[in-house]
């Protein structure tokens, strides 16, 4: 009887838990892919500093204005540029970005393919 | 010639990465955002410090006259430095100086105006910081100089004499 109570009270424990853990689900997923510009080198999601606690009290507010999260982005990067997300787009400052490994990989490739064709 | 190129090739290399590194060593590593200018100014209503009245953007920048925002708090030092400027600016009738005070106290904010001298005519206050990121700031202090609704300059840290003459060249 007594390992049953434990039970339940363990299982009662967990499902709370779980509910309480979702609550800001989306707005975590969003200042993840923020970049804070007090502390550089952490995420929005990550910091404490005061600039970061505003950027994530302004992302519940967009995200209640019913922005979605490609929006809320764009609205960020017009504000603060591209630095401001993890993940910016392809343009012409991030180009070389996007294409050197791709540039890196081809090259590479090249080399092997023409080591392998010298040695047969 | 095969042997030849390849030494030659790894020292280019070498000093190649040499150059990069040594021009990098003496680059600030600190971002600060472009100072995007000409971008239309944020749509927001707003609380005041010194007054009950609650205002929208457009009725606080009228068009056709020069206004410079400043975010500032008490608890900023290089705000304490800058704001011998603010008052000689508030001096000139062309320009009308709104404060934004940012996460501050009202007790200690009302204090540093009674030591300092008040150069806003009006104080929108920020409690959470958000309207600040809306204007684009990341930090205290900044200033805006606003023309036509438009942001036509920003200047990030405190002002100083010469973004005083710069300023006041400006609005002529």
């Amino acid at each position: 009887m007594k390992i049953l109570k434990n039970l339940i009270i363990i299982f009662l424990l967990l499902t709370f838990n779980n509910l309480y853990a979702n609550e800001n689900s989306e707005r975590n997923e969003i200042t993840k892919n923020l970049r804070c510009l007090i502390c550089q080198g952490q995420s929005v999601y990550d910091s404490d500093s005061d600039f970061a606690n505003s950027m994530k009290i302004l992302v519940d507010k967009k995200l209640d204005q019913g922005l979605s999260d490609k929006e809320i982005y764009i609205y960020f990067k017009e504000k603060y540029g591209d630095w401001i997300l993890y993940d910016p787009g392809l343009n012409k400052n991030t180009y070389l970005l996007w294409l050197l490994p791709i540039l890196i990989f081809v090259f590479g490739g090249a080399i092997i393919f023409k080591r392998s064709i010298f040695k047969k | 010639m095969k042997n030849k190129l390849i030494p030659y090739s790894i020292i280019l290399i070498f000093l190649i990465i040499f150059a990069v590194f040594y021009k990098s060593l003496k680059d600030t590593n600190i971002y600060t955002p472009e100072t995007k200018i000409n971008n239309d100014i944020p749509i927001f209503s707003a609380e005041f410090l010194l007054s009950k009245e609650n205002l929208t953007s457009t009725e606080i920048f009228k068009m056709d006259e020069f206004y410079l925002l400043n975010i500032w708090a008490s608890w900023c030092a290089p705000c304490r430095d800058e704001h011998s400027i603010l008052m000689s600016l508030s001096e000139n009738n062309k320009l009308k100086i709104i404060g934004m005070n940012y996460k501050d106290n009202k007790k200690n904010a009302k204090s540093f105006l009674d030591e300092l001298g008040n150069p806003y005519e009006k104080i929108i206050v920020d409690k959470n910081g958000t309207n600040s990121i809306e204007w684009g700031a990341f930090g205290v202090p900044e200033t805006f100089l606003i023309y036509n609704s438009k942001i036509i300059k920003k200047y990030i840290g405190p002002l100083n004499q010469e973004l005083l003459m710069e300023i006041q060249k400006t609005i002529k």
